[in-house]
């Protein structure tokens, strides 16, 4: 079989397996919508200023845009962590290496599906916006910002993910670790509450140094026509290439005793 | 010693292998036929885990010579892994997979598959094929490890303690799937610390302890068992004493020990004397030292204490 053929049944399998899986289908696609369900009625009246020059925005559709971001980290981040860290304590991943599948094509096999995973919940999440909350969907040269934003988002943050399997010791504190990591990120970085122009400036740095709100100030372009900046985009970019680099380096196939 | 070499499944000299300053290995030769079913026997931490990741290239060896299948696992690992299968102690699976999706999905990474539906019947999954992982028992688990093994039609199989945690009737089911490869003419590693399980799979075995091979021949002779002395043992009434010339030793109270080279004669002996004098012999029997006793012996003789206070 080539190198294409084993990638695309690989995914095939990866799918099944994430599907049949309760625990992850659930909270990879009910927690993003019922957070925006849970927001959006809760505050779905006021309105809201992206950045000081932006447009006013219903904090709605702001809220569409940071659910479609914590979305596709949860699909990837928090869904390749723990996936590998049980993988790798179960001993799925030495058994892996046992085989001949280049490491490469196993890798590549789930970033592709989460990739796949992230786009269906931005669709449903947009989807729900445009319906619900008349939501504005990007077309044109904002949507292929956006896609360039989801693409690399998407990459880095499952980059990030094997990264942060090299500190998780064993598979029951994947979670703790996952959620430790990206949790106070995702406050501190205007996801579920956003960020007050008099937030305190130690919070705005911790914001501008870690890659949460620059992906969601890219996916805040695309919906809410808020100005789109490339430098948002090489900075996600450098922490993916970042993480690439710790995960190449100490990622380890067996478990860790 | 040409034709030998070139009929080695695995063909291992010096090997040395050491966790930081502690030895894993010190030293293991051994060669392993085509087509016969090779148990490494030994107590727990005796090596055999390093030993047998070694050879499937899991980990680099310190010293020594290693060719699987003539190859060496440190050098061509992808080549090597094209034609062995490995069953591993501990045994992960997707568990929200069925049986053939898991067998389809592992035979997808190899070049020269065996068909899905062959496989099961070999390994006794035929009808479990559309269950889910994650709902078969222990031994149809161990069954479907073998199974996933044999996905790339593999020359060599390595099973690594693939009893060690189960109960009879699951022990029995994967002995009969190990038996049935016989037939496939495939070449089997099996490690153990079950004495019963080596005697009942393999052709030849070694016993490995304290990372050297202190033995190493077929079920039934090892170690020279065949040649060992016996053990006559029997009971007396109480106040009678046994014949001086047959040296026998008391155990406890009444009964006693011969260790004996030559039994008949020695049985003759006994029981002349004891029907001459109107005795009953108690409890008589002989004993044989069986493999396990072999196998203790020669795995306590090489205690790692015995080895630094020497």
């Amino acid at each position: 079989m080539n190198s294409a053929a084993m990638l695309s049944t690989q995914v095939k399998y990866v799918n099944k397996a994430f599907w049949r899986n309760p625990a992850s289908a659930f909270f990879t696609f009910a927690f993003p919508l019922m957070f925006l369900v849970i927001f959006t009625s809760l505050l779905g009246n006021h309105t809201i200023k992206v950045s000081a020059n932006g447009p006013t925005i219903a904090i709605s559709t702001y809220y569409v845009a940071a659910m479609a971001a914590y979305a596709v980290i949860s699909a990837t981040y928090n869904n390749i962590a723990i996936g590998l860290a049980i993988q790798r304590d179960s001993g799925v991943l030495k058994r892996t290496r046992g085989t001949p599948i280049p490491s490469g094509i196993y890798i590549l096999g789930r970033l592709i599906h989460a990739f796949f995973v992230a786009v269906i919940l931005v669709v449903i999440t947009a989807a729900y916006g445009r319906l619900f909350y008349h939501a504005a969907l990007p077309t044109g040269r904002p949507l292929a910002e956006f896609l360039v934003m989801l693409l690399v988002g998407t990459m880095a943050f499952c980059a990030l993910g094997f990264a942060i399997t090299t500190v998780i010791p064993n598979a029951d504190a994947a979670p703790a670790v996952v959620n430790a990591s990206i949790l106070p990120l995702l406050f501190l970085s205007g996801i579920f509450i956003p960020l007050a122009s008099n937030a305190p400036s130690w919070l705005l740095w911790i914001a501008r140094i870690f890659p949460v709100r620059h992906f969601a100030l890219g996916m805040d372009a695309g919906f809410v026509g808020s100005p789109f900046n490339w430098t948002d985009v090489l900075i996600v970019a450098a922490w993916g290439v970042g993480a690439f680099a710790v995960s190449y380096r100490f990622f380890t196939w067996e478990p860790k005793r | 010693m040409e034709s030998e070499r070139k009929s080695a499944a695995v063909s291992v000299q010096g090997l040395t292998k050491h966790y930081g300053k502690s030895p894993a290995l010190r030293g293991v030769d051994l060669e392993i036929r085509e087509g016969e079913i090779f148990a490494l026997l030994g107590p727990n931490g005796a090596g055999k885990t390093t030993f047998v990741e070694i050879l499937e290239g899991f980990r680099h060896r310190d010293g020594g010579e290693v060719r699987v299948l003539g190859m060496d696992p440190n050098h061509q690992p992808m080549a090597l892994k094209t034609r062995i299968g490995i069953v591993l102690q501990s045994s992960g699976m997707d568990r929200y997979l069925n049986v053939a999706e898991t067998v389809a999905m592992y035979s997808s990474y190899y070049p020269q598959p065996r068909p899905v539906d062959e496989i099961l019947e070999l390994v006794g999954l035929t009808q479990k094929r559309d269950e889910r992982v994650l709902r078969l028992s222990g031994g149809q688990q161990r069954r479907l490890d073998v199974a996933i093994a044999l996905a790339g039609n593999p020359d060599l199989l390595f099973l690594d303690e693939p009893t060690t945690g189960f109960d009879p009737s699951a022990r029995r089911e994967v002995w009969d799937v190990i038996k049935n490869l016989r037939s496939l003419g495939k070449t089997v590693l099996l490690t153990t610390h079950f004495m019963d399980e080596a005697q009942y799979l393999a052709d030849r075995l070694a016993v490995i302890a304290n990372g050297r091979i202190v033995a190493e021949g077929d079920p039934a002779t090892l170690a020279g068992r065949d040649r060992m002395r016996a053990t006559i043992r029997f009971t007396l009434p109480e106040g009678a004493r046994p014949p001086a010339h047959l040296s026998a030793e008391v155990v406890v109270g009444s009964s006693y020990e011969v260790s004996s080279d030559r039994v008949t004669q020695d049985l003759h002996d006994l029981t002349s004397w004891a029907l001459g004098s109107a005795i009953d012999l108690e409890d008589l029997r002989v004993d044989r030292p069986s493999l396990e006793d072999v196998y203790l012996e020669l795995t306590s003789e090489t205690d790692p204490y015995h080895e630094e206070t020497r």
